[in-house]
């Protein structure tokens, strides 16, 4: 069947329908990694969002359940040059054609997808549609996404309960934001005994159970929107918790201590992007996914300094906060997909939670 | 400046003559990193013994020295020119093993020299087996069960402890070479025999055999300060067993997930962290198909063949930034050259697929066995681009130039479905032919994968081309069909075969439904950032990025495809420097070019580079697109040549010599005419169709004849018959290479062979001098130790010579170069070919001449006269040294080629030796070509009954030389009688101890081995040659070379003089 991608800006583009033949209206932003198609759908940041996949072949190695990130996939649509026919791969339990039906997911196969992201690149990150109405009204379209925000996309993500990963180690609070599975893991697999909270739990709840270190996760949105967020974490910050944050939490925790962020033209998402440690000058590559940034100038510098820096951009990767045993960074040490380069930031919170 | 400041001059090592395992790779990797380091204000100089190259240009390096690639020499070079550094990590294996040699003896030491680029420590580790495996389980890296053994007992026994099959390594070799996988004590032993003594270390490593793992390659770079990335990955499309070279390889991988892509890539960094790599290392691993566990299987701590493909594929120049990571620069600190925004800190994205294939020589070497394995057969290969991965095997197949353009280009339909299965166990170079086959039979996927053990990924990839062809079979041909049929990349020509549609509709179809071919760029970040750097690949259904620029006349240079016998890397030298030239010429200049080995598809040589298959179809897309004012073909040798019709067609005007012309050198009827015309005398020849007008051809003229196809290149195909059953046999092998083209049969004359290289305004031609071949006619000149200047010609002859040639070059209008091969009986001057093009000779006679040949010719095709760029016509003045070519050969890797010399060309590549007098020039150029003799002073002579007389004063002549001499009953008998002693030595056939038990005992320098011509060939030579070879001894199969070397070796001078080419200046 044939599928329609309609930009803000008018393009149209036509291949075919893939997953569910479901009309939506999403942010359309492309993701660079050439593996993790799986990873990168199952990443709740994504919610709210239709990913473009601008490596061409998708499903190569089809889905392995153990590689989701979370329970279900998040994009509102997903954008791909070619969809493998078959799936090859030791662990392979199903095709990625089936799981995007499963879950209700609309896609569009067999367009240009490197010049969508040319337009993407030039004309920054925009709204669009995809359906598989040939007798779409262009105009009408147009009016009725450019009146689409993404929102409300953490409390959509979040888990609903409580729940506790045991471990003997450290005990960890990790605020779910709309976590990728692998920071629970990666803590767990520490030996952290690691409680995961919905991202609306009071701080003083998290803060109750004494946890030997506080963990805010990535997630999906425009940060500023949550509000109320980030007056529970204005809280955590002045507990004296040690506390770790990647990506939407690192973006919370600056907002909370005075700082703002701002979007990006089109975002960091891939697996490529080089960050410096500006204590060490080590570069590292980094899995990144996100929209938003630090506005590293407007942080109080006798608050938090900036930690790690963008090669490519210079963009903020991270802060350290000063007389706090606080670190947050912009990409994802959890990697899933991604190189793994940086998970020794993990060991480095294990070691803040010892050092207290 | 580079970031540590006491480096101010640099020696780089270069790799060498081109043989398998090693090829033009390094001559783009040295390129580009010696422009890097004269970017920062280096001084380098530069060693190569191979003056093919466009690294040993003056351009290149600021003082070029072409000399053998011997400790001796780096060490008297050192001592002459001070440097303060060597880097040795862009020559290869050649350059790393010079650089080991020099740190153990402590020279580099004593002198204050430092390696740059790596360590000898880490040298150590990666390449010393036993240091290796250490080291990887140190960190915990797995490696297969192996055991390193010095003898053939304990390997035999280490063999039984692992179990069979197993694989065996020897340490220090390049491309695998002996190495191999035995599947019992018999195949351990043979290999074992030759492994230990091609090792430089007398060491193999015995190792669990793996095969059938899926094969993953990682190319990663790490800086001083301890910074890492991978440039790429790539993955094998034929599992473990089948050497890298050899196999289909596609980048990134596509059976890999994100949690094996990263193991590996962690571990791939992990690896070049703990070996203190500053540069470039690629990492090789087998990936157990059906668990995460995986082995090591090599680290090469240096540039690669697999680096520069990777290089090629992502658009990352790994060259370019090893060189300023040596110099001190962090990763962080360099710009990334493709997007002048980001840093070379990055990983390149790729949204493309890349597929490389192996170009393999069976097409030179019938008697070879095609198998596949451990040792490196290819002598080049391609690469296509493409966003799928069934179009980028369909370009890639089609760039390969040996008569392929889809999965139906060899025939199995003959075979029954139980020879089919057999066949598909064999691993060889057609096998992906066979599984088309077997799946247009409906073989299932798993059956063709328990055989192969090729990912069904593939397999299914195959299966979607067979149903493609199906598809077009069973028509009609709708636009769908068509659209769908060219996202494949499949050519009109195969579509038109399959439909019955004319080539002539399908294209005008095309161009009605806008099927075109649209241009993508290589950017590194997968469109993430705006990329400057114009280097594109086709593929359908896409919108175009090439943009049409610059208002500046265009031209089209058409490169020379992959390396292959007879079409080496001088072809490359010359497109890059006409391309240069034209860039000069005020043009804007576009490079087509699907050899990713070569400097001509670096990003930065020419304005545009569109990286294609070089067929009608392919160029026509890119002139839709670009519109070029004009197309240069004589630079790019015969792959080039023969688009020069389709060209025409296309509206594309030809610059320098006119087409028509470039046919009549080749058409036989039309170049007798102007032969004539001339008064140039030509061998007397037919030209025929069948084997019986062949015959009848030859018995007029008498034997023995020349039989050849015609428009081939490298000799291919072309034979001395001296009998009818001669002529039978020879036509028939011709016939079987496909020839649409009549047959040439000449009169053989026995002679001197001359060959010119000219450039000519279309008035007046300039020689820059007279080669003279050592070998006498009959030995393909690619395969001739050729001197210049000629050495044993007189003033006539030279007259003639010079006067044949311009009056050739003006009857063809020759505007641009020419070449032209003579034969001097006497005083008597033949010509034998003509080639209106650039040649193999080009770049060492511009070399040793100091004149610029390929820019002159260049200037002159855009319309500038020789003399107004201020040179007198006519021969040029000799120059101040004597130069001799020698050609260097792969007959070790190729088991059962035959090493005779013939008209066939055979020899992969070249070395030059530079003197002031001929004996010190031949002594340099048997050393560069690794002939270093005497080691053990034992020699066996064997020559045909018409050598018998010939043969004695050269025996004599070794005799002094201190050498005991082995012959059969029939030399040694001429031998004794004529007072050389000669020990006789039984025959292949009697009983042991025998001729071949000599040359396994391994005290053998020497075999001088002249077959007898024609198709009589006795078994037992070429028996005793392969064997010789594949022992590692150095053979001989004419007595001019055997005079030669031993010519050289009276004369071998105490020291020697060390020439700087850069210096070399025409009068």
């Amino acid at each position: 069947m044939k599928a329609f991608l309609i930009l803000e800006d008018g393009t149209v583009f036509t291949g075919t329908s893939i997953g569910s033949t479901r009309e939506i209206i999403s942010e359309i932003v492309f993701n660079t990694s050439m593996t993790g198609y799986l990873e990168v759908l199952t990443d709740p940041s994504y919610a709210g969002q239709a990913v473009v996949m601008t490596y061409p072949l998708i499903g190569n190695y089809g889905i392995c359940q153990e590689d989701m990130e979370s329970l279900k996939p998040w994009p509102d649509g997903y954008i791909v040059r070619e969809l493998s026919r078959i799936p090859s791969n030791f662990r392979s339990e199903d095709t990625i054609q089936h799981f995007l039906k499963e879950n209700d997911i609309p896609g569009i196969s067999g367009i240009d997808t490197r010049a969508l992201t040319k337009i993407l690149r030039e004309k920054g990150t925009m709204n669009g549609m995809i359906t598989t109405n040939e007798g779409f009204d262009l105009d009408d379209v147009i009016s009725r996404m450019k009146n689409y925000e993404v929102t409300g996309v953490v409390k959509a993500s979040t888990c609903k309960e409580t729940f506790v990963l045991s471990g003997n180690g450290k005990k960890v609070a990790l605020l779910d934001l709309g976590a990728k599975k692998n920071i629970a893991h990666s803590l767990h697999e520490r030996g952290c005994e690691v409680t995961v909270y919905p991202a609306l739990t009071k701080a003083e709840e998290i803060l109750a159970a004494n946890p030997d270190g506080i963990m805010l996760s990535n997630g999906p949105g425009d940060p500023k929107e949550c509000t109320e967020i980030i007056a529970e974490i204005k809280k955590l910050y002045d507990s004296n918790v040690p506390i770790f944050a990647i990506c939407l939490g690192h973006q919370l925790m600056a907002l909370a201590t005075g700082a703002d962020t701002h979007k990006l033209k089109y975002g960091h998402r891939g697996g490529n992007h080089p960050v410096k440690d500006l204590e060490t000058g080590r570069v590292y590559i980094s899995s990144q996914n996100h929209g938003y940034v630090v506005d590293v100038d407007t942080m109080d510098p006798s608050v938090a300094v900036p930690a790690f820096v963008n090669v490519n951009d210079g963009t903020n990767e991270g802060l350290k906060y000063t007389n706090k045993n606080i670190f947050t960074v912009q990409y994802h040490p959890e990697a899933c997909p991604g190189p793994q380069d940086s998970s020794y930031l993990f060991d480095r919170f294990l070691n803040m939670m010892e050092e207290r | 400046m580079p970031k540590i400041q006491d480096i101010k001059k640099v020696l780089v090592l270069g790799s060498g003559p081109i043989i398998i395992g090693q090829a033009a790779e390094f001559d783009y990797a040295g390129t580009q990193a010696c422009r890097s380091l004269r970017e920062e204000g280096v001084e380098v100089v530069l060693l190569n013994s191979n003056p093919a190259t466009i690294m040993t240009d003056k351009d290149i390096a600021d003082k070029v020295y072409i000399e053998p690639l011997t400790v001796e020499v780096v060490e008297q070079l050192i001592l002459k020119e001070q440097p303060d550094s060597v880097l040795p990590t862009l020559g290869g294996q050649a350059g790393l093993n010079l650089a080991m040699e020099l740190e153990d003896s402590g020279f580099l030491k004593k002198h204050n020299v430092r390696l740059i680029g790596t360590t000898a420590l880490t040298i150590k580790k990666a390449e010393d087996r036993e240091m290796f495996k250490e080291t990887m389980e140190k960190i915990g890296e797995p490696v297969a069960p192996s055991d390193i053994v010095e003898n053939v007992e304990d390997g035999l026994r280490i063999a039984k402890e692992i179990g069979y099959p197993i694989v065996l390594r020897p340490a220090y070799t390049l491309g695998g070479s002996g190495g191999g996988i035995a599947e019992n004590p018999a195949q351990c032993r043979e290999i074992l025999e030759n492994g230990l003594r091609l090792s430089r270390v007398g060491q193999v490593l015995v190792e669990r055999c793996i095969s059938g793992w899926k094969e993953v390659e990682y190319e990663v770079m790490r800086d001083g300060a301890g910074n890492v990335i991978t440039v790429c990955n790539m993955e094998n499309l034929d599992p473990v067993g089948v050497h890298t070279g050899d196999s289909i390889v596609v980048a990134p991988s596509q059976t890999l997930g994100d949690k094996e892509y990263q193991m590996l890539r962690t571990s791939a960094l992990k690896i070049i962290s703990e070996l203190g790599i500053t540069g470039g290392c690629n990492v090789q691993y087998a990936l157990h198909p059906d668990s995460f566990e995986y082995c090591v299987i090599e680290v090469n701590p240096r540039v690669s063949r697999s680096s520069a493909l990777a290089s090629k594929a992502t658009g990352y120049p790994i060259a370019k930034v090893a060189a300023k990571i040596a110099l001190g620069y962090t990763l962080d600190e360099i710009k990334n050259a493709v997007t002048k925004k980001t840093y070379a800190s990055f990983e390149p994205m790729l949204d493309y697929c890349v597929v490389k294939m192996p170009r393999l020589p069976f097409d030179k070497f019938l008697s070879a066995k095609r198998t596949l394995g451990t040792q490196m057969k290819a002598t080049g290969e391609v690469m296509s681009i493409c966003t799928n991965f069934e179009g980028g095997l369909m370009k890639a197949i089609r760039s390969l130039e040996q008569h392929v353009d889809s999965l139906m280009s060899y025939d199995f339909t003959g075979l029954t479905d139980e020879e089919l299965t057999e066949t598909l166990h064999l691993v060889d170079d057609r096998r992906i032919w066979v599984i088309a086959e077997a799946l247009r039979r409906g073989f299932s996927y798993e059956s063709i994968h328990d055989i192969t053990k090729i990912d069904v990924w593939f397999i299914d990839k195959l299966a979607i081309l067979i149903e493609m062809e199906e598809a077009l079979k069973k028509g009609p041909l709708t636009t769908e069909l068509l659209k769908e049929a060219k996202r494949l990349e499949f050519p009109d020509t195969v579509i038109s075969r399959l439909t019955g549609v004319s080539v002539e509709e399908i294209y005008d179809r095309r161009k009605e439904n806008g099927i075109t071919a649209a241009f993508k760029m290589v950017d590194t970040c997968a469109a993430e950032f705006a990329a400057e750097t114009p280097y594109y690949y086709s593929c359908f259904g896409s919108e175009n990025e090439a943009i049409q620029t610059s208002g500046r006349k265009k031209v089209l240079v058409l490169g020379s495809g992959p390396i292959r016998i007879g079409q080496g890397i001088e072809f490359d030298y010359c497109s890059v420097h006409s391309t240069w030239s034209f860039s000069k010429e005020g043009y804007e200049t576009i490079i087509v070019n699907n050899n990713p080995e070569t400097v001509s598809t670096d990003f930065d040589i020419a304005d545009k580079l569109y990286f294609e298959p070089l067929t009608p179809e392919d160029v026509e897309s890119i002139v839709d697109v670009e519109k070029p004012d004009g197309a240069v073909v004589q630079f790019g040798g015969q792959t080039a040549i023969k688009l020069t019709e389709a060209l025409m067609k296309m509206g594309v005007p030809i610059l320098g010599t006119a087409a028509e012309d470039v046919d009549a050198a080749e058409d036989r009827e039309l170049f007798d005419k102007i032969l004539e015309e001339c008064e140039i005398p030509r061998p007397a020849g037919h030209t025929v169709f069948t084997a019986e007008e062949a015959k009848e051809a030859a018995n007029k003229l008498g034997y023995p004849v020349l039989v050849r196809p015609s428009y081939v290149l490298g000799g291919q195909g072309m034979q001395i018959a001296i009998s009818d059953q001669d002529v039978d046999e020879f036509i028939g092998i011709i016939n079987q290479i496909a020839q649409e083209h009549p047959i040439l049969v000449d009169k053989y004359i026995m002679g001197k062979e001359i060959e010119v290289d000219a450039v000519c305004d279309g008035e007046d031609i300039l020689i820059p001098g007279i080669m003279e071949h050592i070998e006498r006619a009959g030995v393909h000149s690619g395969d001739s130790i050729s001197v210049y200047p000629a050495q044993s010609i007189d003033h006539e002859v030279k007259e003639k010579l010079v006067e044949y040639t311009r009056r050739l070059s003006r009857a063809l209008h020759v505007k641009g170069m020419i070449n032209i091969q003579f034969i001097v009986c006497g005083s008597d001057v033949y010509v034998i070919e003509v080639n209106p093009r650039s040649s193999r000779t080009v770049p060492y006679i511009s070399k040793v001449t100091g004149i610029p040949i390929v820019p002159l010719a260049t200037q002159v095709i855009c319309g500038h006269s020789i003399k107004e760029l201020g040179y007198e016509p006519g021969l040029q003045p000799e120059a101040d040294y004597i130069a001799v070519k020698m050609p260097v050969f792969s007959f070790e890797k190729i088991r059962g080629a035959d090493i005779s010399l013939g008209p066939e060309m055979k020899s992969t590549g070249e070395c030059l030796g530079i003197a002031k007098t001929f004996n010190e020039a031949l002594y340099k150029a048997f050393a560069g070509a690794g002939i270093k003799l005497p080691k053990h002073k034992n020699m066996i002579i064997t020559v045909k009954d018409s050598d018998k007389e010939e043969v004695v004063e050269i025996a004599r002549r070794f005799q002094a030389q201190g050498y005991k001499i082995f012959s059969t009953s029939g030399t040694a008998k001429v031998l004794n009688d004529n007072g050389v002693k000669a020990l006789m030595v039984r025959k292949l056939e009697q009983e042991s101890p025998n001729l071949m038990d000599l040359i396994l005992g391994h005290e053998i320098d020497l075999v001088i081995d002249t077959p007898p011509q024609g198709a009589d060939r006795s078994k037992d030579g070429f028996i005793i040659r392969r064997n010789a070879i594949e022992t590692g001894v150095t053979v001989l199969t004419s007595l001019d070379t055997a005079q030669a070397l031993v010519t050289s070796m009276e004369n071998k001078a105490k020291e020697l003089t060390l020439i700087d080419i850069a210096k070399v200046k025409n009068v």
